[in-house]
């Protein structure tokens, strides 16, 4: 009941007291349980200690007491002392049994019917692929946006393309780490619609901060309109503009690191651009999707992110708006 | 006296270190025009080859070797060449050079391209990248100056980096062979 009333009064996209997912719901009470509990222990320490400071302080001339045998003293200090000592260890085994409980509780999602989702960190994105089926005809690949239907059981494999990255969704689950050469699986389930931030939770280089993504969770009929529109090729380009920008692309260096479905361009390096306007932030959650921001990104990406894999790409402004009015037309 | 003057010349030593991890993120507009060919001088007559562009001077710290080698996979030179042991285009680490051994050539080489095979990078691959890409390829006949080779190898399995391998030697230019054609 305490937590029902606690929860509303930290609203956020990125925190763990405002839960959206049941393991995030058994994490927050686990938190709050062994908040509360050494919150008050810790005011009662502090006040006993300031008792015993304050008590004969102020009396002039006070003497300290030499230390003295007394029986009736000594069992009234062996009670309480033992009794503090009882309470702790209570208190202890009643954090400890919490604490399983909640890793208990976390682990037990039924995974049968579980949406599978590849996540590949490498330094600094993310990496989402939808094996939906098993079907290679029908994997979707996205980078930094992890779209979710509401209410389902989302397996997550994870694993690193790198060095060691951490999935942490905090208002979703805990944290979960991706390791080079080993699989992981974190299953989730959001039942909040809504966009929730997540973050790299285990230090991986120089932009480990410029680490973020979205979890997106929509409606049935939402996620799978979405996953329909991924999986079609980039849309052919209507304008002269957006013609000649495809040509740009293709013959600088987008084309080394990039795919774009549809064209020649496929390489796995950097980002699946495919559908680039239908995100809502560039370079990992560092920026917003804008022409402006996307422009400067293009141009000098290091002055942004340094140590970014991007490099700058000079060329003649018209090409970079043409190229621009390309990847606009990329929902 | 003595033992001060030792030690101010132990550490004075270790500044020769400096340079080896240097690194440079923002290369700047300047430095990252495409690499787009190499001027080629007129006449190559003689013991000189001809010489491509002024390298950049930071292509040799392991830095950049490490980036060379990141890129040597991305861009797929892995491909052709395979780890170094070569497959459909020729091997890099032995001794044998085709088109010159030293960083200003195999730059030459990557941007120009070479026939029977090897694709023009020109304008696909910023310019410092391909020095980078350069020294990579240098070190795998084990090119690089000692201080400069990493003592394990970037990737996961606990063997010598092939940047450390022994040193080959290559000799004058190799001129392709040229396969005689048919009497008609």
């Amino acid at each position: 009941m305490i937590f029902s009333f606690i929860s509303p009064m930290f609203p956020g996209h990125q925190t763990p007291l405002s839960p959206v997912g049941p393991q995030a719901r058994h994490i927050e009470h686990n938190l709050l349980l062994i908040f509360s509990i050494t919150s008050i222990v810790y005011v009662i320490v502090i006040a006993v200690l300031a008792y015993g400071v304050v008590r004969n302080h102020a009396r002039e001339g006070f003497v300290p007491h030499t230390l003295v045998e007394d029986p009736e003293i000594e069992r009234k200090a062996t009670w309480i002392v033992g009794a503090a000592l009882g309470l702790t260890i209570i208190l202890l085994l009643v954090m400890m049994v919490s604490s399983f409980y909640t890793s208990h509780s976390t682990a037990v999602l039924a995974q049968a019917q579980a949406i599978k989702i590849d996540v590949y960190g490498h330094q600094w994105w993310w990496e989402v692929e939808y094996p939906i089926n098993e079907q290679p005809y029908r994997m979707v690949r996205t980078a930094n946006e992890i779209h979710v239907p509401v209410g389902a059981v989302v397996t997550i494999h994870a694993t690193s393309r790198d060095v060691i990255h951490s999935f942490w969704a905090p208002n979703i689950h805990g944290k979960k780490d991706l390791l080079p050469g080993y699989e992981n699986d974190l299953t989730i389930q959001v039942d909040q619609p809504g966009t929730w931030r997540g973050q790299c939770a285990e230090f991986c280089g120089l932009q480990h901060a410029h680490m973020a993504f979205d979890i997106v969770a929509q409606s049935r009929e939402d996620f799978d309109r979405w996953y329909e529109q991924q999986l079609s090729p980039a849309p052919e380009p209507a304008s002269s503009q957006a013609i000649h920008g495809r040509e740009v692309f293709l013959t600088h260096a987008c084309v080394m690191c990039h795919t774009i479905r549809g064209t020649t361009a496929g390489a796995t390096v950097g980002p699946d651009l495919t559908h680039l306007a239908s995100r809502s932030m560039i370079a990992a959650g560092t920026l917003k999707n804008t022409r402006g921001n996307l422009a400067g990104w293009i141009s000098n990406a290091q002055s942004i992110k340094p140590g970014v894999r991007m490099p700058p790409n000079p060329m003649p402004s018209s090409d970079l708006n043409d190229l621009l009015a390309y990847l606009e037309t990329l929902r | 006296m003595r033992p001060m003057l030792v030690s101010i010349l132990l550490l004075g030593s270790l500044l020769t270190g400096c340079k080896r991890e240097q690194r440079v993120f923002d290369p700047g507009a300047a430095g990252s025009q495409p690499a787009n060919g190499t001027v080629l001088s007129e006449v190559a007559a003689g013991q000189q080859p001809p010489k491509g562009n002024q390298p950049n001077p930071i292509a040799e710290s392991a830095y950049a070797v490490a980036e060379g080698k990141r890129f040597y996979q991305a861009y797929n030179c892995v491909g052709c060449h395979a780890n170094g042991g070569g497959a459909i285009g020729p091997a890099l680490m032995d001794s044998e050079w085709i088109y010159g051994s030293s960083l200003e050539q195999i730059h030459s080489t990557i941007v120009q391209g070479r026939p029977n095979g090897m694709p023009s990078y020109a304008g696909k691959i910023p310019d410092y990248q391909v020095w980078e890409i350069a020294a990579y390829v240098r070190s795998m006949s084990g090119q690089l100056p000692s201080d400069v080779a990493p003592s394990r190898s970037d990737h996961m399995p606990m063997v010598v980096p092939e940047q450390s391998r022994p040193q080959e030697h290559p000799g004058a230019e190799h001129p392709q062979p040229v396969v005689s054609e048919p009497s008609r």
